[in-house]
């Protein structure tokens, strides 16, 4: 597509728009968002938690303004959602590599179940944190 | 070689000559990934808060600083293979592989390294 040569012009398979939705493509792309997402903001995030933990006080101090304002905190639950999203549908890729659940109906459930998991794991864990 | 035999392409050895590496090393970083990330996971719920002295005596001790090097080099090692997968994707030049694939490579040394870099002045008592 992003070529400008009319001879470049390959035919493309089809994509996403010719599709009728299912789950199964659903959450196969939500496992690509999660995945790019936490590659990107979570290991980010990550290197800026460590790095501002072996600056001293001051600059972890800096974190915990800079992560505790709404859109810090914004960043926090979206990695935290990332993650288990990605954590549950990257157990139901492990389920599938030894070759279980192709069945259309199995496999349909557990595409919307691995999405839900997520949420739950996501709302469990900052209940966790906010009781503590 | 020819064709090859059907199990020499399962074993890799079909006209790409790769590719089953890539993808088996996904798979042996998400195993690292989901053992050292549950350990993160419950090792921050269980920290009583997050001030700075709870966070940095924990992370000083042996077993959490190991833990945490060995994080960063599977979920960096992990998150390298998966964006590549997607850059291939999105990006059908050579050119725009090879500049894409230069800072991914660039972007995944410097964040294992400045991140280990970290995790040992706080286990050395640097910082």
């Amino acid at each position: 597509m992003s070529q400008t040569s009319t001879t470049k012009n390959r035919p493309l398979s089809p994509h996403i728009t010719i599709w009728r939705w299912g789950p199964a493509m659903l959450t196969s792309i939500l496992h690509r968002v999660s995945g790019n997402g936490l590659a990107v903001a979570g290991l980010g995030v990550l290197v800026f938690w460590l790095g501002s933990l072996a600056g001293g006080a001051d600059s972890y101090a800096q974190f915990v303004k800079c992560m505790g304002s709404p859109f810090g905190l914004v960043v926090l639950v979206g990695i935290s959602w990332a993650f288990f999203n990605h954590f549950a549908s990257g157990i139901r890729h492990f389920v599938m590599d030894i070759g279980a659940g192709y069945e259309l109906v199995v496999n349909a459930r557990w595409s919307v179940v691995t999405p839900v998991i997520g949420v739950v794991l996501t709302a469990a864990f900052w209940a966790a944190i906010l009781l503590r | 070689m020819g064709e090859g035999t059907s199990i020499g392409r399962v074993r890799g050895l079909g006209s790409a000559h790769s590719g089953s590496h890539h993808w088996l090393l996904q798979r042996f970083t998400a195993v690292g990934n989901v053992v050292l990330s549950i350990w993160l996971v419950v090792s921050l719920l269980m920290l009583p808060n997050f001030h700075y002295i709870t966070v940095h005596d924990w992370i000083a001790h042996l077993f959490p600083a190991t833990a945490m090097g060995l994080l960063l080099i599977c979920t960096f090692w992990h998150a390298r293979l998966g964006m590549q997968v997607m850059l291939e994707d999105y990006i059908h030049t050579s050119s725009g592989k090879f500049a894409a694939f230069a800072v991914l490579n660039m972007a995944t040394f410097a964040g294992i390294l400045f991140g280990l870099i970290c995790v040992l002045r706080l286990a050395l008592g640097g910082a």
